[in-house]
C-alpha cells in the first residue's frame, strides 16, 4: 500500500496513540514502584509492552518513522523485561519514561504539521545501552519438569511460556482450570472467574477447547501458576461448571515412583472385603439402569425429530457413555473374580475326610483349577459341589467288592472339572460308579407318591426326578448328608445363582452331573420380551432362539401345545397364561422364545420381543419368592420394574403340568 | 459472491488499516473482533472463508484462537493469517505449526497483504 496518510487515518492514529500513552504512563507509574523492589507484576509489565507494540505497529503502517523506530526500540527492551532477560531498574524505567515523553512530543508534531520534526537518536541509543548492560539470564528448558500435555504448550507465546517458566522457577503449583460456559455470556463469566481466579494466582494462558457450539457451550484451558494449594483453590472456583487439577512436577511424579517398587516388592495384591466390591458393583448397576434410561431417551428423541441435532449429539454421548461403562463393568466383574481352585482345595480335604468314615477308596481328580467365577458365586457353590461329591461316595462308587467283581479298579474315581463356555462357567461333577437306573428312580417317586404310577415319562424326565423335594433313593441315610437335604437342595442352591444342573448316567459306567452357571450375577444379559400387558426380562444365557410361527404349525399332542422345529418336538408354553393374563388377539402369528437347560428345550410363547439388555437382578420379596417361573426383578430404562424369569422352573414346571 | 474475512485484531487503527486493505479487494467483506473472545462469539454466526489474526491479544491469544479454530469440526477449514512483528519470531512459528496458513509481519506493505490473502485463499 503506499501509505494513505488521509485525514481519517491520521485522526484515528493519533487518537488511539493519545489512548495508549495515557495507558503507558499509568502502568508506567507501577514499573517504578517494581524498580524500587516491589514486587514485579507481569501484567504490567505485559500492558506496556502491549502498548507499545501496538504504537510500534501503528505508527509503522502510517509511515511515521520516528515513532516507529523508537518504539521498535522500546518494545525490544520491554520484551527482554517481559521475558526476564533484563531486570527492571530505575535506569530501565527513566529510559521508558523518556522514550514515552518522546513519542507524544512526535505525536503532537503530526496532529500540527502532518509529520514528524525530529529523530529520535539520542532516546534510541539510551534504550540500546540499558539493554546491553541488563544481564541476558539463560534459561533451561523448565518446562519440562513438569507432566504438561504438549498442546498447551504448543498454544503458548514465547512470552507467556516465559511467565509458565517463571512459575516452575518460583516453585510454584502449576493448575489447569477447565471451565465450560454458554456460548453467549462466556465473556463475562471466563472474566468473573478470571478476577476470582487472578486474587491467588497468576493466569499464565486461556485456550479455548474446540468443540463449541451452541448446545455445549464453549471450554476453556486455563493455565494458572499459584501459591496456593489444590484444595484452597477448588474450595474458591470448583462448581457445576468449573473443574480445577494439577499439574504435577514431574520430579514429583518420579519420587512416588521410585518409592513404589519397595511397596510392590512386599505385596501385589490388595485385600478388599467383598462387601466394598458389592458396594462398587451395586453403583455400576445403577449406571446400567441410567444408561438403560439415556438410551432410551435418545431412541424417544430420534423419534421425535429424526436423527438431527441433539438427537444425534445424544447418541453419540450415550455410544461413548455406554462404552466406558461395559468397561468399567468388565473391570469391577474382574477384580470380584477368583480361581474356582479356591473350594477345590478345601473341597479334596473333605472329600478325604468323608471317604475315610464312609469306608470308600477313592480317588479325586480335579481339572481347570484357574477356571475364574465370581468370588460370591464360589463360595456360594461350595455346599452344592460337596454335596454331589458325597451323593457320588454315597451312591455312586460302590464298594471295593462290588467294584472288583464287575472288574472296575477297586479304587473308585470322582473328576471334578471346571471351565469357561462363552460367557458362563461349566463345573462338571463325574463319577465312574454304578450309575443311575431311572426305572429304579421312577418307582421310588410313585412310592413317594411324587407322581402317578400311571404317567408316562422319558427317560430323562424320570432322571430329573432325583431333583424333586422329597426325594432319595438312598435307603441308608448317611450321618454326614444328613435326612432331609437331597438333591433338591443343590438344585435349588444353584437356580439361586441363576444356574443350571444337569444329570447324565450311565447304568454301570457312572455319572455326571453338569452345572452351567453365569459368571457373574450381578449384571446379565436379557432378551426383554412383552407378554400380554406385562414386560418380562428372560436371561440370555438361557435363551437358545425366537422364532416367528404361522398359528397353523402349532399341534396338539396330549393335551400341550407343541411345535416341530428342525424334527424334534418343541412343547410351547403361554406366558399369559403361566402368569394369568389376559390374552392377547394376535394376528396369524406367534413369536416363540426358546429356551434349553441341558438337553431339554421349552418353547415360551410371547406377544412381542423387545430387544436385548443387561439388567441387575434385583430381588424380589417375600411374597414373590416362592413364586415358580420367577427368579426376580429389574428395573428397565423407562422406570419400569419387570420380572425376570426363571427358565429352569419354566421347563420344570411344563413337564410336570401334563395331564 | 464475496468472500468473508474476519480481522481479529485488539489495536482499533490498525484493525481499521488491516480493514481498508482488504475492503480495497473486490469481492472481499470485512468483519472485525477486536479482542479473542469477540472473535470466537462471531464464529457461529458467520461462515468466514478467512480469518486475520494478531498473536498478542488481552483475553487469549493469536496462537490459542488458531488452535481453537483448527481443532473445531466447524470451523477448521478457515484458513487463518498471522499478523505478528519481526521480534515474534518464534511466535510466527508457533502459529504456521498449529495451522495457519501464511503470516505477514507489521509493519507490512498493503499489496504485500493482499498477495497473502490471494495465495492463501487460492485465487
Amino acid at each position: 500500500m503506499t501509505t494513505k496518510k488521509d485525514e481519517r487515518s491520521k485522526g484515528e492514529f493519533l487518537a488511539e496513540a493519545e489512548d495508549i500513552l495515557e495507558d503507558l504512563n499509568q502502568h508506567l507509574i507501577q514499573m517504578e514502584g517494581m524498580a524500587e523492589g516491589g514486587p514485579v507484576d507481569p501484567d504490567v509489565v505485559n500492558a506496556v509492552f502491549r502498548g507499545v507494540h501496538s504504537l510500534k505497529g501503528l505508527s509503522g503502517m502510517m509511515g511515521y518513522n520516528a515513532i516507529s523506530g523508537l518504539s521498535h526500540r522500546l518494545e525490544s527492551l520491554l520484551d527482554a523485561l517481559r521475558m526476564g532477560r533484563v531486570g527492571i531498574t530505575k535506569d530501565v524505567t527513566s529510559t521508558i519514561n523518556a522514550a514515552l515523553e518522546r513519542i507524544k512530543e512526535l505525536s503532537e508534531d503530526i496532529s500540527r504539521s502532518g509529520s514528524e520534526r525530529s529523530e529520535a537518536t539520542d532516546v534510541n541509543e539510551k534504550i540500546d545501552a540499558v539493554l546491553t548492560s541488563g544481564q541476558a539470564t539463560e534459561k533451561k528448558s523448565l518446562i519440562d519438569e513438569l507432566a504438561i500435555d504438549k498442546a498447551l504448550v504448543s498454544v503458548l507465546t514465547e512470552y507467556e511460556e516465559h511467565r509458565l517458566k517463571e512459575n516452575i522457577k518460583a516453585k510454584n503449583a502449576i493448575f489447569l482450570v477447565k471451565a465450560r460456559f454458554d456460548l453467549a455470556t462466556f465473556d463475562k463469566d471466563l472474566t468473573a472467574l478470571n478476577d476470582h481466579l487472578k486474587a491467588m494466582s497468576e493466569i499464565i494462558s486461556t485456550l479455548p477447547a474446540s468443540g463449541m457450539s451452541p448446545e455445549t457451550g464453549i471450554e476453556f484451558n486455563l493455565l494458572i501458576g499459584s501459591r496456593e494449594s489444590l484444595d484452597k483453590i477448588k474450595d474458591e472456583v470448583e462448581g457445576p461448571k468449573v473443574e480445577v487439577s494439577e499439574i504435577k512436577y514431574k520430579a514429583e511424579e518420579k519420587k512416588a515412583e521410585a518409592a513404589a517398587p519397595s511397596l510392590r516388592s512386599l505385596s501385589k495384591t490388595v485385600r478388599v472385603d467383598i462387601s466394598r466390591l458389592d458396594n462398587l458393583m451395586n453403583i455400576v448397576g445403577e449406571l446400567v439402569l441410567s444408561k438403560n434410561m439415556i438410551t432410551q431417551i435418545s431412541k424417544d428423541l430420534r423419534g421425535v425429530q429424526g436423527f438431527t441435532g441433539l438427537a444425534v449429539d445424544l447418541h453419540k454421548a450415550s455410544r461413548t457413555f455406554e462404552r466406558k461403562l461395559g468397561e468399567l463393568q468388565e473391570g469391577v466383574i474382574e477384580v470380584r473374580m477368583v480361581p474356582i481352585g479356591q473350594i477345590f482345595t478345601r473341597l479334596i480335604q473333605a472329600v478325604k475326610k468323608y471317604a475315610g468314615e464312609v469306608g470308600k477308596d477313592i480317588e479325586l481328580e480335579t481339572l481347570g483349577e484357574d477356571t475364574e467365577l465370581d468370588k460370591l458365586m464360589v463360595e456360594d457353590m461350595s455346599d452344592p459341589l460337596m454335596h454331589l461329591i458325597r451323593n457320588s461316595l454315597d451312591h455312586g462308587i460302590e464298594s471295593a467288592e462290588e467294584r472288583a467283581r464287575r472288574g472296575k479298579d477297586p479304587k473308585g474315581k470322582i473328576r471334578l472339572n471346571s471351565f469357561p463356555k462363552g460367557n458362563r462357567v461349566v463345573i462338571t461333577v463325574e463319577d465312574d460308579g454304578a450309575g443311575i437306573d431311572h426305572e429304579k428312580v421312577r418307582r421310588v417317586a410313585v412310592q413317594k407318591g411324587l407322581i402317578e404310577e400311571s404317567e408316562a415319562l422319558t427317560r430323562r424326565e424320570m432322571l430329573d426326578l432325583i431333583f424333586m423335594p422329597g426325594f432319595s433313593t438312598s435307603e441308608k441315610v448317611s450321618e454326614v448328608s444328613g435326612r432331609g437335604v437331597g438333591m433338591d437342595v443343590v438344585k435349588k442352591n444353584v437356580s439361586k445363582l441363576s444356574g443350571m444342573i444337569d444329570i447324565d448316567t450311565e447304568i454301570g459306567r457312572g455319572t455326571i452331573f453338569t452345572i452351567t452357571l453365569p459368571i457373574t450375577l450381578a449384571i446379565i444379559k436379557a432378551l426383554i420380551v412383552e407378554v400380554s400387558t406385562e414386560t418380562f426380562a428372560v436371561p440370555l444365557s438361557a435363551v437358545l432362539e425366537s422364532l416367528m410361527v404361522t398359528k397353523d404349525k402349532v399341534a396338539t399332542i396330549e393335551k400341550r401345545e407343541v411345535i416341530t422345529l428342525r424334527g424334534e418336538t418343541l412343547p410351547l408354553v403361554h406366558l399369559d397364561r403361566v402368569f394369568r393374563l389376559p390374552a392377547q388377539e394376535g394376528g396369524d402369528y406367534i413369536y416363540v422364545v426358546v429356551v434349553g437347560v441341558a438337553e431339554r428345550r421349552l418353547g415360551l410363547v410371547v406377544d412381542r420381543l423387545v430387544g436385548q439388555q443387561e439388567i441387575v437382578i434385583k430381588s424380589v420379596g417375600e411374597k414373590l419368592r416362592n413364586v415358580p417361573g420367577v427368579a426376580g426383578a429389574t428395573e428397565l430404562g423407562d422406570n419400569d420394574v419387570v420380572l425376570v424369569l426363571d427358565v429352569e422352573s419354566l421347563i420344570d414346571e411344563a413337564t410336570q403340568r401334563r395331564g | 459472491m464475496s468472500k468473508k474475512v474476519l480481522i481479529v485484531e485488539d489495536s482499533r487503527a490498525m484493525r481499521g488499516l488491516i480493514r481498508a486493505t482488504v475492503e480495497q479487494m473486490p469481492g472481499f467483506t470485512t468483519f472485525e473482533a477486536g479482542s479473542g473472545f469477540d472473535a470466537l462469539k462471531s464464529l457461529p454466526s458467520h461462515r468466514y472463508d478467512l480469518i486475520i489474526t494478531d498473536i498478542n491479544m488481552p483475553d487469549i491469544n493469536g496462537l490459542e484462537l488458531i488452535s481453537f479454530v483448527k481443532g473445531h469440526p466447524q470451523y477448521k477449514d478457515i484458513p487463518l493469517i498471522v499478523v505478528s512483528t519481526e521480534r515474534s519470531e518464534e511466535d510466527k512459528k508457533r502459529g504456521m505449526a498449529l495451522g495457519a496458513s501464511g503470516y505477514i509481519v507489521k509493519p507490512f506493505k498493503g499489496d504485500e497483504l493482499q498477495e497473502l490473502i490471494k495465495k492463501v485463499i487460492g485465487e
